[in-house]
């Protein structure tokens, strides 16, 4: 009996990461596929990444995500471990909820309210509304890692420096922030994979002219599947791959604390 | 700490203004920055949720002055027209409908795996865990993409389907744009929600209670329901509440998998806003859903109280 429910138990769980893994298996595989239709095996060709690296407009779209990514990840850095060093320091009510609230709002919400916004103020869609946009949550990424890196650093580092002489600045330059350097590093990391991989509210925030890669996907998903996506996608997996990876190097326990 | 003790009380007055300064010196810049693109955005779609659409679309002024004063220009007529036109009420309810089925099948799918990760020594516990973060963070419209590749017209799962309903004298189905279609996506981009939260509870139960329960002679079916899971209602609420918000608000999923019969609150609100350009009613049925969904955290909160007192 225990034995024929612990064989059911492991035959729903590989049943559960079956089910996570066989839609991208197939998109990966499909990206090698020569078929034309991107839904058929035909023989294996790298055609369609050639013809990816040939396409002016998907690669100006990469380059928009890369500088979008990297601008809202700095500002998230700088903006995000302030709030962390804010929170740990002081008793704050209010900052925390907010730093927050973006990641418990629904990003379609986020996207129009960004949208009524900038168009209220006259500021014109594009590529700085959608780094403006993306840095409002992606703050909450770094604080959230910064802010667990502190929570288990030894006080006593900071006091011992502050009994030898340092001044609070100096021992936060010398010995605080030396610290949370990785936590830093690997939240701007997270923020920077938020960015580069956020449609909904890009998709609000980026006006007419604009595009980015996941812009760019949602076009050729919408109008004409072509097997371009499925090498442009298993691209952007491996990106994120490698991310990830770098990520959980740094801080293991952002990963699982982000949920 | 130590060193402030010895600092005589003239100079603490002068300290207290540096702390102040301090203090907004690092927490200024975040709350301003949020103040500008995160909170007053918010609070202008509370405020266009009253107004009158522009002539040529947009939001009309929401008051204007002239030589009598000041005059509003609201209308509680947005809300009126969400309650009183049965085809909004029907697409909240469908969503609620989506977002709930999601939840239970996430639910359903999620524990066994989140069980065995729990359960599994230590040393894989992390590359299991791993394995089911890796998924989760590859880019959302791949996600939902792949299944358009799945449940497309011309692949195994369609045709065989189709072979199996025409056996039984049914016409053919399309899979790809329906709403069955919608919960799969749904599921697939939700379950990693619920598996995180759910281990992070699972991983604290004590084996021991287990044991215990066994030696008392009570059944495996027994210990699950009396043991394992009421220990583990409060990850189930934090997962479902993962899950259930952003299923609720889902805009992406429907929009590429479901076509025309499987929409959801989240297109009407695209449609509002970039198509009709009707943002002040774009804006009630958003702060609808804001409702909706902070009234589903509080009614997740209000079960993890009780369910933890239950339980003790």
């Amino acid at each position: 009996m225990a034995k024929r429910g612990k064989a059911a138990l492991y035959a729903a769980a590989l049943a559960a990461y079956a089910f996570l893994y066989v839609p991208l298996v197939i998109v990966v595989l499909f990206s090698f596929s020569a078929s034309r239709l991107g839904t058929q095996w035909a023989g294996f060709t790298l055609g369609w990444y050639v013809m990816l690296l040939h396409d002016a407009d998907m690669l100006h779209a990469a380059w928009n995500s890369l500088v979008i990514a990297l601008a809202a990840s700095l500002a998230a850095i700088v903006f995000g471990t302030l709030a962390a060093l804010a929170t740990h320091k002081y008793r704050l009510r209010f900052l925390p909820v907010l730093v927050l609230a973006p990641l418990s709002t629904p990003d379609i919400l986020q996207g129009v309210s960004l949208l009524v916004f900038f168009v209220l103020l006259n500021v014109s869609l594009g590529l700085r509304s959608i780094m403006l946009a993306h840095t409002s949550f992606c703050i909450a990424y770094v604080a959230i890692v910064v802010s667990s890196r502190l929570a288990g650093m030894d006080p006593s580092l900071v006091e011992a420096a502050r009994d030898l002489g340092a001044s609070p600045w100096k021992g936060f330059w010398l010995v605080t922030l030396p610290l949370l350097v990785p936590g830093i590093l690997a939240g701007g990391l997270l923020a920077f994979t938020m960015s580069i991989d956020d449609f909904v509210i890009t998709f609000f925030t980026a006006g007419a002219g604009t595009s980015t890669l996941p812009l760019r996907i949602y076009t050729m998903i919408k109008v004409a599947v072509t097997p371009e996506v499925n090498a442009v996608s298993t691209l952007l997996m491996a990106l994120t791959l490698v991310l990830v990876i770098s990520i959980s190097r740094l801080a293991p326990q952002a990963l699982k604390g982000m949920g | 700490m130590s060193i402030s003790r010895g600092v005589p009380k003239r100079r603490s007055s002068s300290m207290t203004s540096r702390a102040r300064l301090a203090r907004w010196a690092l927490s200024g810049p975040p709350l301003a920055f949020l103040a500008v693109f995160f909170l007053i955005p918010t609070l202008i779609m509370g405020l266009a949720s009253f107004g009158w659409p522009g002539q040529e679309g947009g939001l009309s002024p929401l008051w204007y002055h002239d030589a009598a004063g000041w005059h509003f220009d609201l209308t509680l007529g947005n809300y009126r027209d969400i309650f009183t036109l049965k085809l909004f009420l029907a697409l909240y309810l469908r969503s609620l409908g989506y977002a709930l089925a999601t939840t239970v099948c996430c639910l359903v799918g999620a524990y066994p795996l989140a069980l065995v990760i729990a359960r599994a020594r230590a040393r894989y516990r992390n590359l299991l865990l791993l394995l089911v973060i890796v998924p989760f963070w590859s880019n959302f419209l791949i996600r939902i993409y792949a299944w358009m590749i799945i449940l497309g017209p011309q692949a195994a799962l369609s045709r065989g389907v189709n072979a199996v309903l025409g056996l039984f004298g049914f016409g053919p189905t399309s899979l790809l744009f329906s709403p069955f279609a919608v919960l799969m996506g749904l599921v697939y981009v939700s379950l990693p929600f619920m598996i995180l939260p759910l281990y992070a509870n699972l991983e604290k139960h004590d084996p021991a209670l287990l044991e215990a329960a066994r030696d008392l002679g009570a059944s495996a079916w027994a210990c699950f329901w009396r043991v394992t899971f009421p220990l583990a209602v409060p990850g189930v609420i934090a997962g479902a509440t993962l899950v259930f918000i952003p299923a609720l608000g889902a805009f992406a999923v429907p929009d590429i998998l479901g076509g025309t019969r499987g929409i959801m609150i989240g297109n009407v609100i695209e449609m509002e806003f970039l198509q009709a350009r009707d943002w002040p009613f774009g804006a009630a049925l958003s702060i609808m859903l804001t409702f909706l969904a902070l009234g589903a955290t509080g009614l997740a909160a209000w079960a993890a109280r009780r369910g933890v007192k239950a339980y003790g």
